[in-house]
């Protein structure tokens, strides 16, 4: 895993993301989001100059931050398999795939593999439900998984 | 010799399977063969079963390829893309494609997404231009006329809403179009914002023109990056046109857009919820009243509306209120782009006057199992809908008789299951949905969830006495949450204990025993 940004590092780099988000109706999913994509997560040294900017308290940008799933307040693995959990990819033998990866990986979901590779998160519905099972990695959607596209997508993340 | 016109869709469905590759490939056979290509990126004709459904022009008419993988394309030119076994005649020759009345989807699948000319030749824009020459009271007659509810589940009449944003006083009102579509077994608005882009910014602008809004958003899922994408790059082609900004094509009214991208939570397409995180709030539902209509976002009134609802208002205003009320059913008006999805041989996007029974959809239409085994039972409306067994597939495709079976059409998602599939355990997962995407503002939704999960896990153990425990919590949950995700997780829950008694009653028999 990479080094955590320097401090100082960050503060310029936070400092440009509420620049460009200066202005918005409503600003603080896209600054989560533009926080992510810099660092994989939301660290936790960006949250006071966050709310400072934006004159909300800690505690309520925290409750933000917490309430939803896609805001992780760690670092991920290298590379995010997201399976879809939902009725009809379990309806299309889901099941068996989410428990292929999940041996396969060696983890449960939410985990992320011993050696920092993969983060396993399930996800409820991809909008593919006439070709699932589906999943998403990095990303990038992949459909009608079966065990061989599985394997492929799998080793595509270098598990 | 002219250029040979190929379409590979960029729809998220196509794309998941391969899509990419059969365009590269495309190309690449193409440069060896020295033949001239015009590839155009289209959305999705919508028969995900055939995808990547790939056409070839030929005399004005596009014949149909599919499923066509990367490793086929070389021999579908040599067979000069004509008799081949994955050839399947003229696209809309196909019987699935022939049996629909496609208004909302005309264009899908049809134009280059981004193409605003290609919108323009297929009709678009029409609908704002007859807009823009109606005072805004006659705009609601139209509206109200087209008999158009939301298609975001509620199915709440569309002209009323209107109405009510528009005789509010305010120095600022908004449009917000609802693209969280969470439901499992949807992906029509999806398909819509990915192969035709322009009909939601038309139908937003005819929606903030109507009311007088000057600004829209549209809130839209992260886990649709291609949707995100395409729908990015059409505001700023509009806006590029002057389709959108301080002059919409020339008028005097103003109107522009933005997308805002959620962040994983399914209770973010309630409205009130989705305000809040709009505004950059934890998503947890408000009460009602007021009414998103009259304090919606930033208090100010707000238009909330699904991107169904809002990307058929072009074709209600081009084609006429008539024209589309008189599609339909009762008090369900027009058609309904139905996503037909599970375990089903055919599945896509239908779209149809409302009507048509649930077993034609599943077994004619849908063409019965994948798996070819008996279909068990069929989840129409998304994760808060009933389970429907065979015994109730007459009943025809409508808001008031779907809810006369104890049902509802939501987001006219139909997710088949074949007999393999365990009714106790839909249940269960029906719960656990619920308790992990509860917003946690009431005790029956946020508890309640967590207990259900439990008390489907008694039941599984085989202890009959938790059954009718299980049907307490039940209305427990209906009568004290706040919204329809603690209040209709029920529907799914009961209708799967109603329907298939021995899937909940086969341990507890033997363990009587
Ligand atoms: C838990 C929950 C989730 C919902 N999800 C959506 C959604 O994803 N998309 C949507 O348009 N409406 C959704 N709705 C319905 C909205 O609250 C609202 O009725 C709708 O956006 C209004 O637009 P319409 O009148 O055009 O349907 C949801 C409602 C609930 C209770
Ligand atoms: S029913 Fe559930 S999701 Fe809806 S408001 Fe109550 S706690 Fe929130
Ligand atoms: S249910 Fe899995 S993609 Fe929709």
């Amino acid at each position: 895993m990479p080094p955590p940004p320097a401090p100082a590092e960050i503060e310029t780099r936070l400092h440009a993301i509420l620049t460009e988000h200066a202005g918005l109706e409503g600003p603080v999913l896209p600054i989560l989001h533009a926080v992510q994509a810099e660092w994989g997560h939301v660290p936790q040294e960006t949250l006071p100059l966050i709310a400072e900017a934006l004159n909300i308290s800690r505690a309520e940008l925290h409750g933000v931050v917490s309430f939803y799933h896609d805001f992780r307040d760690a670092p991920a693995g290298r590379h995010m398999l997201k399976i879809c959990r939902a009725e009809a990819c379990q309806a299309r033998g889901g099941k068996r795939i989410e428990d292929a990866a999940r041996a396969k990986l060696g983890v449960d979901w939410h985990g992320t593999t011993a050696d920092g590779g993969v983060t396993l998160e399930p996800v409820y519905c991809l909008g593919l439900c006439a070709t699932g099972p589906a999943a998403m990695l990095d990303g990038r959607v992949v459909a009608r998984l079966d065990e061989t596209r599985l394997e492929a997508l799998l080793s595509e993340a270098g598990a | 010799m002219s250029a040979l016109k190929v379409y590979v869709p960029r729809d998220a469905a196509a794309l998941a399977v391969d899509a990419e590759k059969v365009a590269e490939a495309v190309m690449a056979e193409a440069r060896i063969r020295d033949i001239e290509v015009d590839l155009v990126r289209n959305g999705s004709r919508g028969m995900l079963w055939l995808e990547p459904l790939v056409e070839v022009e030929k005399d004005g008419i596009r014949h149909a390829f599919g499923p066509v993988g990367p490793r086929d394309v070389e021999a579908l030119f040599d067979a000069d893309w004509g008799e081949h076994p994955l050839a399947l005649g003229p696209t809309e020759e196909i019987d699935w494609f022939k049996r629909q009345t496609r208004l909302t989807f005309a264009r899908v699948g049809v134009i280059d997404p981004l193409s605003l000319d290609a919108y323009e030749a297929h009709g678009g824009l029409e609908g704002l231009r007859r807009a823009l020459g109606m005072t805004g009271p006659e705009m609601i007659e139209e509206m109200k006329e087209s008999g158009l509810r939301g298609r975001g589940g509620a199915g709440f009449p569309t002209g009323i809403k209107w109405d009510t944003v528009q005789k509010a006083q305010a120095d600022q009102k908004y449009i917000v179009a609802n693209a969280d579509e969470g439901d499992s077994g949807t992906f029509a608005d999806r398909m819509l914002m990915e192969g035709d882009p322009f009909s939601l910014i038309e139908g937003m602008a005819i929606a903030g023109i109507c009311v007088g809004a000057t600004r829209g958003y549209i809130y839209l899922r992260s886990e649709y990056p291609e949707a995100i994408h395409v729908m990015r790059e059409a505001i700023r082609i509009a806006r590029a046109r002057g389709v959108l900004g301080t002059s919409v094509l020339g008028s005097r009214h103003a109107f522009d857009m933005e997308v805002r991208v959620g962040a994983g939570a399914y209770v973010c397409g309630e409205e009130t919820s989705l305000l809040n995180s709009l505004e950059g709030k934890r998503g947890v539902v408000r009460a009602k009243p007021p009414l998103p209509a009259i304090e919606g976002f930033l208090g100010k009134p707000t238009v909330v509306n699904n991107i169904i609802s809002l990307g058929t208002v072009p074709v209600i205003f081009e084609k006429g209120a008539a024209h589309y009320r008189d599609f339909g059913l009762g008090r369900s008006r027009g058609t309904i782009p139905i996503q037909i999805a599970g375990n089903v041989k055919f599945g896509g996007l239908f779209e149809t006057a409302f009507g048509m029974s649930l077993g034609a959809l599943v077994d004619e239409i849908g063409g019965g199992t994948a798996s070819g085994r008996p279909v068990k039972a069929v989840q129409v409306g998304g994760p808060l809908g009933a389970y429907f067994p065979r015994d109730l597939f007459d009943t025809p495709f409508g808001y008031e008789e779907f809810d006369g079976q104890g049902g509802l059409i939501g987001h006219a998602g139909v997710v088949v299951f074949d007999d393999s599939a365990d009714m106790l355990s839909m249940a269960r997962f029906a719960m656990e949905f619920c308790a992990v995407e509860s917003c946690g503002k009431c005790t029956p939704c946020r508890i309640g969830a967590v207990r259900g999960v439990e008390t489907v896990d008694r039941i599984a153990r085989g202890d009959a006495a938790a059954i009718p425990l299980l049907t307490d919590l039940c209305d427990t949950m209906k009568d004290g949450s706040l919204c329809a995700l603690g209040g209709f997780t029920p529907y799914p829950v009961m209708s799967a204990l109603t329907h298939f008694p021995d899937d909940f009653h086969a341990n507890t028999r033997e363990a009587a025993e």
